[in-house]
């Protein structure tokens, strides 16, 4: 799932400085399962509105209004009845949303209020960690299911690097080598001699570096 | 002191876990114990006061909230009190960030035979507010539910 932070309070504040009318949107899917941007946050993140604006005179009206998915034209336009009767929409959902919420209703000012941080995993409750860095070409079937690119933090796709002590990257001891859960991994699978095959230099191009993806399946439009 | 805060008589929410604060509130009645006027909310549980609770209680007009659960390692839901622990300090750094006083929120343990501490808990926070003053959110007096 996306994985998202959202933002401090103070520059949520700052960002729409000034709107009288505000509509705070959440997102049902991915950071409402992160707890940062489903129905709960966005009642608090109204409430925290409601309570800085009595503190400072001023007056607000802050709506609140989740959507299942905010990735998704469908549900977005569900925003109609509503979004034209505010100032600015502040938006709880993913980089995604935002965008498509602004790009729907292009005369209404967004604003993102959380951080899109990664493609990840819950740990445990309350921790989340990186698995994938959509790089567009998948090479999991090399690396016995763990991603060199989302995992090592130098993206190695032959590691380990001179970097890993007792499991542990160089960068922080706290992460694990990507490169170690690897071997271990192939080790449990007997599948080591896997690692004696040289993983040929990537083709970035399908990746960011290739510039914006898009997908096109001609069988399924309509 | 200022005078106006002598005349200022805080409003109070208080939280409490049925399991344990709310029969150590009945107790101290029962006792006679005389103890500030709260407004207790019953829950089945401190574990189930979620931060929206807070945020709304200081929204409509509280100048103070206690949370009170049952004493750590005696939650008969095995660890509610530690989790309402840890969301009412959450809830004291956001209350902080909308610009109010961090001590206006505080969580208390609570055995249920405990009326006597009951009485103290509540004078304390009754204490701490008064001499804060009304809440920001109240002082401008504007949309606050009664």
């Amino acid at each position: 799932m996306i994985v998202a932070e959202r933002k401090p309070f103070e520059v949520i504040k700052k960002s729409v400085e000034g709107y009288r009318h505000l509509l705070v949107v959440g997102c049902g899917t991915c950071v409402a399962v992160c707890m940062a941007g489903g129905e709960k946050e966005v009642g608090i993140l109204a409430s925290e509105l409601r309570i800085a604006a009595r503190i400072n005179g001023a007056e607000v009206d802050v709506r609140e209004l989740t959507l299942e998915r905010v990735c998704e034209k469908e549900f977005v336009a569900l925003l109609e009845e509503q979004i034209y009767l505010v100032d600015a929409v502040l938006c709880l959902a993913c980089g995604i949303g935002v965008q498509l919420v602004a790009e729907m209703f292009p005369t209404v000012p967004v604003y993102p209020a959380v951080n899109t941080k990664f493609l990840g995993v819950p740990d445990e409750q309350g921790v989340w960690s990186e698995r994938c860095a959509a790089c567009g070409d998948c090479v999991l079937d090399k690396t016995g299911g763990i991603c060199p690119i989302a995992r090592c933090s130098k993206s190695l796709l032959n590691g380990p690097c001179g970097g890993s002590m007792n499991g542990r990257c160089e960068i922080d001891p706290e992460v694990p080598c990507g490169w170690q859960l690897i071997y271990d991994r192939l080790k449990a699978l007997g599948k080591l001699a896997q690692l004696e095959e040289f993983i040929p230099p990537k083709d970035w191009s399908t990746a960011r570096d290739g510039g914006p993806r898009k997908i096109v399946r001609e069988d399924m439009r309509l | 002191m200022m005078a106006g805060h002598n005349e200022f008589n805080p409003r109070i929410v208080a939280f409490v876990c049925f399991q344990s604060a709310c029969r150590a509130a009945d107790l101290a009645a029962d006792m006679g114990i005389s103890y500030p006027d709260v407004e207790c909310i019953r829950v089945p549980c401190s574990g189930k006061v979620d931060i929206l609770y807070i945020l709304k209680a200081f929204e409509n007009g509280a100048d103070g909230v206690m949370v009170v659960g049952c004493q750590e390692g005696n939650c008969k839901d095995i660890s509610g009190n530690v989790r309402a622990r840890k969301r009412v300090e959450y809830a004291r750094r956001l209350l902080e960030e909308v610009g109010l006083e961090r001590e206006r929120l505080k969580m208390y343990h609570l055995a249920a035979n405990r009326g006597v501490e009951w009485a103290e808990v509540v004078t304390e926070m009754f204490t701490t507010v008064k001499l804060l003053g009304p809440s920001a959110v109240r002082k401008q007096g504007e949309g606050v539910r009664t």
